[in-house]
């Protein structure tokens, strides 16, 4: 029987080296709600588990100088909640990384496991690009960075290189009059897995969009970045002609798969229907805060 | 028979004697059970939906250092098909052997083919791996209408249906007047073809069981079910063991819902522990309960009705193909006996089918069958209620079944419930409110009936009088919807005590006798009829000892409110003697105080129920919600209304989720594809509203509380009440299980179609 190493370094020095030591058999270790559960299923038997929540940048949040936040990989759902300004600033962000599983499961999952776990389905990653994100990562040749969108290389898969540790998520400064939203279709109401995900982030300027950024889950291998919906926002105010030219510029995006969670019809219409309803709540909330 | 009156007991909301332990995780389910030396049993499951077993090499595991002992068909006992039913309850061996361990074929992905024990579960799971099985891969069939096709692969080759080789292993008809006459006298006539998915019980315990064979062959089970008399008997069958060396102690059980009136794993893992000499200890995976326990049938359903202008159903017609999966035995008589049971249909032929198919054998599942008829012909209705312009609850009131009415499946109704559950529905609150505005969301109402036959049967009890007089009552069923503590309620009242002086234990199979099966709906019904006739008994001894003590005649004792006393004064003028005081007294006036009684219990009736269901539909989505739901039911008497509405509700909430989402998806290769709770959707709290129920109580005169069984009736107009709701929202109609979000979707995309065509 295969032995089970744990390790938990305290600086980030250290988790590299060991996890590009161990090579392919070692895993990080964040909450673990994806990979203990992969483990206990039989589906992954690592040699090595690094955990990297002891390592104090991996856990925190910070207001940057600029405005923006960083985020630590390994921050839980629940920590990023209890932040008494990061909520106001991207709801949409914190309301994806919110809607991973349940209260129990928030106590530990992070919004870098979700986006390391490479599902085209993690709740946080379509917010997360509509935010662009930029992600910082440390390997074996030192650090780097990479938009969130370009992460995630297919189902389970990821770009980051062997030995590479995500570090943590910057969000940019946020222009007045700016906001973003998230939705997910579940057939249930939680405790499921989106069967499309849908971020949207605005500027908005006198009832006109002047920016946006549409990201879009689970209708293809990974999650997409939908520019053509962005575009479509852009110079609009709204008006259902423009949502609907969006809708269908989410719709042409998707890539879907035929399963057990949707079907190609429906997960493409529905792409188009979430695409409306997360632009209308992103706008009500760039709006309210005149 | 005393039927008690001005009750101070029953039905009081009491605490469950059980509840303590289970929010605190102090219960012990089967998993929770070790003994020193314990090794682990693992399944190695057929991978193919059907495929001839040629042979099977177990050389390789057995060497495997840590492998304690492998099991292999050759040691389960064999019932020979040509040699007949071997019946025990509703189980045939021959398939019940058949299932825990493949003989000649494995018959669906998940069939046992052979089994290990070592010394840890990884060893074992090893260990399976090192078995070498060549088979003969088979061409398969799943579906009903795949099984059905004339050049089908056939499950079993000895069984003929209409002359040749089938998978239709079985056909039963209720039959009342004539149809043909019956529909010629109707205005209107409706006919429509149903679907549904299998769905599983979805317990959240899996089955577990730890297992020690002493050298002398005593044998222990611990294990979780619903039945431990089943699990010894079963056990005894199929391991050549006889009943009287085996053990079975029924740990606290983690749901059931009919899918634990079965074994899958005490037979095996007894062997392995028999061969090896050690405890052996089983807990299946989630994936192995989805994969290759009891979920029900899968079906498809024809119901035809036929009525006259003024409302009066003259004819109907229902024929139910089920799928019983791997071996004979789906619940044809739930479907074909229950559906048109709430009406007084004079004419009316109710056929079902049984049909075996490449998945696993199907296990009771709450109500078996009934609410897969059910869904069918209460859709019907609702259309043949609309056609005539009629309320649906008036339709089916003008139409139901009274005392007297003669049921097709074969009784004469004696007083039953089932109009006044229309009638309560008809007057509630949720059928007078509005339906409200849906911000958008399409809001839609049904409604829908359902019956349930209810079962008595063998039941024990010993109830015994402790030295400092207090209770205990010892019964021979698992309690898995509160029956302990509706038979602490009763004891106390009949006691006179206070209900925490009472406690209620399930004992084992060499501490009480003979208790059938907790399923259909039985347990409270028989279980207390023992448990009131040892009370009396006992309450007999109580007043013959203080007639003693007082020197008078036993009749001039009465019993009332936990103490004995002179019926009157000129019987004499005593003190009362309490119980505590008789049990002290008890070694000098005769001994110890109990009394044990042992009945076929008679007299279950039958159980009816009416819904209504208000539902809310994301058109753009496809998804629906139930957003208001009452539950109405002849519950008898609610001997502890705490747990009579816990059994409606739970069947709600399960019904809800086999019309909605529940479903087995199966891959290409015919393997369950969402064999885990994620993608096999039942619904979490947040997917339900608060369930509302009206306990409508017409005792059962045959029952010395007026008890009629209430557990699974809930669950058999739940289908049907949501779909009519979401035709009532949509103007389409469902003629399919489950109503999901894609499917709903696609419906509202389908060009519109007049309802009634
Ligand atoms: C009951 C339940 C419900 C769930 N519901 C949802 C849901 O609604 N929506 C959803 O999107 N997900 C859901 N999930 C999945 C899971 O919770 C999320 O994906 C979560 O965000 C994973 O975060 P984690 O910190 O637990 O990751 P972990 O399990 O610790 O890690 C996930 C993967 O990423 C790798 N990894 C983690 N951190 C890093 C890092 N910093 N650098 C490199 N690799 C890393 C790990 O090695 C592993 O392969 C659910 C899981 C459970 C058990």
């Amino acid at each position: 029987m295969t032995e089970l190493r744990y390790l938990a370094p305290e600086t980030l020095d250290e988790a590299v080296g060991a996890f590009a030591k161990a090579g392919s058999a070692a895993r990080i270790l964040a909450g673990g709600t994806d990979l203990l559960v992969q483990m206990r299923s039989g589906i992954l038997k690592p040699g090595v588990i690094v955990d990297i929540k002891k390592i104090p940048e991996m856990t925190a949040i910070e207001e940057t100088a600029d405005g923006g936040f960083r985020i630590g990989a390994a921050v839980s759902g629940m920590a990023l909640a209890e932040h008494g300004k990061f909520g106001k600033v991207w709801p949409g962000v914190l309301e994806a990384v919110n809607l991973i599983g349940s209260k129990q499961v928030q106590g530990r999952a992070s919004a870098g496991g979700n986006l390391c776990n490479g599902s085209p389905a993690g709740d946080s990653v379509p917010a997360m690009v509509a935010a662009g994100a930029i992600v910082t990562i440390q390997g074996p040749d030192g650090r780097r960075e990479m938009k969130v969108e370009d992460v995630p290389a297919g189902p389970g898969r990821t770009h980051l290189k062997p030995g590479e540790i995500l570090v943590s998520f910057k969000l940019p400064p946020r222009p007045p009059a700016s906001s973003d939203a998230y939705l997910r279709m579940i057939p249930r109401t939680e405790m499921d897995i989106a069967v499309v995900g849908c971020g949207v982030s605005l500027t908005m300027k006198d009832g006109t969009v002047t920016s946006a950024r549409v990201g879009l889950g689970a209708v293809a291998p990974t999650v997409l970045l939908v520019e053509d919906a962005a575009k479509a926002l852009i110079g609009s105010k709204l008006d259902d002609a423009a949502l609907a030219k969006a809708a269908a510029a989410c719709s042409a995006a998707c890539r879907p798969i035929d399963d057990k969670r949707g079907t190609i019809a429906y997960r493409t219409k529905v792409a188009g229907v979430l695409l409306k309803r997360t632009a209308t709540i992103a706008a009500q909330r760039a709006t309210q805060k005149n | 028979m005393n039927v008690v009156t001005n009750n101070k007991w029953i039905g009081q909301r009491t605490i469950r004697p059980d509840g303590m332990d289970k929010v605190t995780g102090r219960a012990q389910f089967a998993a929770d059970t070790t003994m020193p030396g314990m090794i682990w049993g693992k399944i190695l499951r057929s991978p193919h939906p059907h495929a001839r077993i040629r042979s099977i090499d177990t050389s390789k595991a057995e060497k495997l250092p840590g492998v304690k002992a492998v099991v292999t068909s050759k040691d389960i006992v064999d019932f020979p098909i040509e040699k007949g039913a071997v019946m025990l309850g509703i189980q045939d061996m021959r398939w019940m052997c058949r299932n825990v361990m493949a003989r000649d074929k494995a018959l669906f992905p998940g069939h046992p083919v052979a089994a290990v024990a070592a010394t840890t579960e990884a060893i074992a799971a090893e260990a399976c791996n090192l078995i070498e099985v060549d088979y003969e891969v088979l061409p398969w069939a799943i579906e009903i209408e795949d099984a059905l096709k004339p050049d089908a692969p056939i499950l079993h080759e000895f069984n003929k249906w209409e002359g040749k080789p089938s998978n239709i292993v079985g056909r039963l008809e209720h039959k009342k007047g004539d149809i043909e006459q019956g529909f010629k006298q109707a205005d209107i006539v409706i006919e429509r073809t149903f679907t549904t998915r299998p769905v599983h019980q979805g317990y959240i315990e899996p089955h577990a069981c730890l297992i020690s064979v002493a050298p002398d062959g005593k044998t222990t089970i611990w294990s979780s079910s619903q039945g431990q008399f089943m699990v010894r008997a079963m056990t005894a069958h199929l391991t050549g063991i006889p009943q009287s060396d085996i053990r079975a102690i029924p740990a606290e059980i983690g749901g059931g819902f009919g899918g634990k009136t079965i074994v899958y794993l005490e037979p095996v893992a007894t062997l392995l522990a028999k061969k090896s000499g050690r405890p052996v200890k089983m807990v299946m995976t989630r994936e192995e309960v989805m994969r290759a326990t009891g979920p029900t049938s899968g079906s498809k359903s024809t119901v035809k009705i036929g009525a006259t202008k003024d409302g009066k159903i003259v004819a109907a017609h229902g024929t139910f193909y089920l799928q019983a999966g791997a071996f004979p035995g789906s619940p044809i008589r739930g479907a074909a006996g229950c559906s048109f049971t709430p009406y007084d249909i004079p004419n009316l032929l109710s056929e079902g089918y049984d049909v075996c198919s490449n998945r696993s054998k199907v296990a009771a599942y709450r109500a078996p069958g009934a609410p897969i008829g059910a869904y069918a012909v209460e859709c019907v209705l609702d259309e043949v209620a609309e056609a005539l312009k009629m309320d649906p609850l008036d339709f089916r009131a003008k139409n139901a079944a009274k005392e007297g009415t003669k049921a097709a499946h074969g009784p004469v109704f004696p007083r039953i419930g089932y109009l006044e559950t229309v009638e309560a529905a008809k007057a509630s609150p949720h059928y007078a409110a509005p339906l409200g505005d849906g911000n958008g969301k399409l809001r839609g109402r049904g409604v829908a009936s359902g019956f349930w036959f209810n079962a008595g049967g063998e039941s024990s009890a010993q109830v015994n009088i402790t030295e400092d007089g207090n209770v205990v009552v010892t019964t021979g069923h698992p309690d898995i919807g509160g029956s302990r503590a509706g038979i602490a309620n009763i004891c106390a009242e009949l006691l006179g005590i206070d209900y925490r002086r009472v406690s209620v234990i399930i004992g084992d199979t060499q501490t009480v006798g003979f208790s059938n099966l907790t399923g259909g709906s039985r347990v409270l019904f028989a279980s207390s009829m023992v448990v009131t006739q040892s009370t009396e008994k006992i309450i007999q001894t109580l007043r013959e000892r203080a007639a003693k003590i007082w020197n008078i005649d036993p009749e001039a004792v009465k019993w009332e409110n936990g103490a004995a006393h002179p019926v009157s004064p000129n019987a004499g003028q005593f003190e009362p003697l309490t119980l505590e005081e008789l049990a002290d007294k008890a070694p000098a006036m005769g001994g110890p105080i109990g009394a044990g009684v042992q009945l076929n219990t008679q007299g279950a009736d039958g159980g009816f129920g009416t819904h209504v269901c208000d539902v809310e539909v994301d058109v753009d989505l496809g998804i629906a919600r139930v957003i208001r739901y009452t539950a109405v039911q002849d519950v008898g008497r609610a001997i502890h209304p705490g747990y009579v509405e816990g059994q409606l509700q739970g069947g709600v909430a399960q019904g809800i989720g086999w019309a909605l989402n529940e479903e087995y998806i199966y891959t290409k290769e015919g393997k369950v594809d969402n064999p885990g709770f994620l993608d096999y959707r039942m619904p979490v709290c947040s997917d339900l509203p608060m369930i509302d129920c009206i306990m409508v109580e017409i005792p059962n005169p045959k029952h010395p509380q007026g008890v009629k069984g209430v557990g699974e009736v809930p669950l058999v107009p739940v289908m049907a009440a949501v779909a009519n709701a979401i035709y009532n929202a949509l103007g389409k109609r469902f003629y399919a299980l489950p109503m999901s979000p894609p499917k709903v979707l696609e419906k509202l995309d389908e060009p519109i179609r007049q309802a009634a065509e």
